[in-house]
């Protein structure tokens, strides 16, 4: 009885909801088993959304003192976004059911049974809201994704207007194709917790953002990459460390379910992938930059968690070390090449959620087990089990699928922004800093003004003045 | 009077400051500076992209002292400011024409002289 008190806090219709998937999924599922993995889920989804905090840390730690107030800004008005319009009608597009390519019901999550209507998610024996939590969440990171390439330049606005479409719209009907049980499901498309369905999809909206904005101001000098140090690397590894303790919900919870699955093999393989990413990129670093590039190695550890997060369920812990250690590898060249083409990118959200997630997409057709596969009902083994590359063509395609359609529908929307309210701030408020400019405010007030209440270590001495002849204080010859 | 500015390196400023303190010459004012001399930039590599920056950090040390003074200021300069290599910076001397001292409108070499309790330490 303690789960049907649990479920009275929320509105009566809510109570309506809860009642009816305990009972569709009655058969062999206790109360307590829907309370356990409620419990489960409900922790993981509280990580993901802790990523919110990494995404802040890292990106404002590679941007430059002048704009930190300006990523805070939007790093909130990308989460209210996200959770307003996934509830709206995010959820819907993704796991409602209805065809192939999109689904149709639960808007605003008002439904009348959630097994029928959402019965994509069926198999999460959990407190329906609860999914709705987790899936949110995850909306929100690839949302975040986005904006990582465009720091520093880009209009608030032109964040609000991005962000309704990608959260509305763009990102639930990639989400559907899969996860709510859509055409490439069917296929075996096998995406655990979104290589291609979270992170490339940010990365390619990404790629669409930095293109139409083009590059920062200085960025380019005489065709070559002119260093824009962002402001502070501690900021940006702590960052690295938060997200990564959120991939410790974003994996393992991605079963939905804590009862009847081994998610803590699934963090094994997460953990594993990430380290060796860092040495992938700290090598790869050294041999390329001949500096041990600390930004660097935080990004292969986020290479190596998103590369991992397609496969962390189907594969085997050793194809999870080489799966992190070459997404690690191929982010400092990748970095190199992005500065070739023009494009800029400061935090690297290209290499690191593209490229990386491309690669891990394509890796679970290499190395996913026939085990695995089995036990999960999605897909086949890989190429390196099977000898038959069926499977890593069902990901070629998957993947291409889903560059197709992102990448063009997010072009179109960042195009429509920049000719009617504009995706750039003008060059003065950018050289001034969107903080001031598009804020009025500073992050980092006492950097750039004198801010009232005079400096600590200026002030008159205390009135009540020592006895004469006590001049020991102000006394300046050394001990020695 | 005599404006002593030398520009030196971040690590010679204590020392210097306390021994001109104990000579009874503890008035400076220590500015950060950037500049580029006969010292090579160095070379900051970020993510990939490289450029040599030329402007190195100093510090300008400024003091106005007695013609009497001027010669053990910087005697104790050079000394304590050497390393041999290139970068230890370089003392200029200025001619001052008067110094006022704000919290008691005295004017002239009186300005300059050491603090009471300083003289008789």
């Amino acid at each position: 009885m303690r789960l049907r008190s649990f479920r009275l806090v929320p509105v009566l219709a809510a109570v309506l909801l809860l009642l009816v998937p305990a009972l569709a999924a009655a058969q062999d599922v206790s109360d307590s088993d829907i309370a356990l993995n409620s419990t489960f889920v409900f922790f993981a989804a509280v990580l993901v959304l802790f990523m919110q905090a990494g995404f802040a840390m890292l990106e404002v730690g590679l941007s430059r003192m002048k704009n930190a107030g300006a990523v805070m800004g939007k790093i909130l008005i990308n989460v209210a976004i996200a959770f307003l319009m996934f509830w709206a009608v995010g959820f819907s597009l993704a796991f409602g059911t209805g065809n192939d390519f999109l689904g149709s019901s639960g808007w605003f999550l008002d439904n009348g049974n959630p097994a029928t209507d959402f019965a994509s998610l069926a198999y999460s024996a959990t407190n329906f809201e609860v999914t709705y939590f987790f899936q949110v969440v995850f909306c929100a990171v690839s949302l975040a994704i986005v904006f990582g390439a465009m720091l520093d330049r880009t209009k608030f606005i032109g964040y609000v207007i991005f962000a309704i479409f990608f959260t509305g719209l763009i990102y639930p009907i990639v989400a559907h194709w899969t996860w709510g049980g859509g055409w490439l499901l069917q296929d075996g498309f096998q995406d655990f917790a979104g290589s291609s369905i979270v992170h490339l999809q940010g990365a390619l909206a990404a790629l669409a953002g930095a293109l139409v904005l083009g590059p920062r101001i200085g960025k380019f000098r005489d065709g070559k990459a002119v260093p824009i140090p962002g402001h502070s690397i501690p900021l940006m590894i702590l960052g690295v460390i938060i997200l990564w303790v959120g991939w410790m919900g974003f994996n393992p919870g991605s079963f939905l379910n804590a009862i009847g699955v081994n998610f803590a093999d699934v963090a094994v393989n997460t953990n594993l992938a990430a380290c060796a990413g860092i040495i992938g990129a700290t090598v790869s670093s050294l041999i390329m930059f001949r500096t041990l590039d600390v930004s660097q190695m935080g990004n292969g550890a986020i290479a190596a968690l998103v590369g991992i997060t397609a496969g962390c369920a189907f594969v085997e812990p050793w194809a999870a070390v080489v799966t992190g250690l070459i997404a690690g590898l191929i982010v400092p060249p990748l970095v190199v090449a992005i500065d070739k083409i023009k494009v800029d990118d400061p935090v690297g959200a290209l290499p690191v959620h593209g490229m990386a997630g491309i690669w891990g997409t394509l890796a679970v057709g290499l190395f996913a087990t026939e085990e695995r596969a089995t036990a999960l009902a999605v897909g086949e083994g890989g190429l390196f089990y099977t000898g038959s590359g069926h499977q890593l063509w069902v990901q070629f395609y998957g993947v291409a699928a889903t560059i197709g359609f992102t990448f063009t529908a997010s072009l179109i929307v960042f195009l429509a922004i920049k000719y009617t309210v504009g995706l750039r701030v003008s060059e003065e408020h950018e050289l001034r800093g969107l903080d001031i400019s598009e804020h009025g405010m500073f992050g980092y007030p006492e950097r750039f003004i004198d801010v009232p209440g005079g400096q600590p270590e200026d002030l008159p001495p205390a009135p009540a003045p020592a006895p004469a002849g006590t001049s020991t204080a102000t006394d300046p010859a050394p001990a020695s | 009077m005599k404006k002593i500015e030398a520009f030196i390196r971040h690590e010679a400023l204590e020392a210097i400051h306390d021994r001109l303190a104990t000579m009874g010459l503890p008035s400076m004012s220590v500015t950060e500076v950037k500049g580029s001399g006969r010292q090579k930039g160095f070379t900051e590599s970020y993510r990939g992209a490289k450029t040599t920056i030329f402007l190195r950090p100093k510090l300008k040390l400024e003091m106005v002292v007695d013609d009497a003074d001027v010669d053990r200021a910087i005697d104790t300069i050079l000394e304590l400011a050497h390393t041999g290599e290139p970068g230890d910076g370089k003392i200029f001397i200025l001619p001052v024409e008067e110094s006022i001292r704000v919290r008691t409108g005295e004017r002239g070499d009186v300005v300059l002289a050491p603090h009471p309790e300083e003289a008789t330490a």
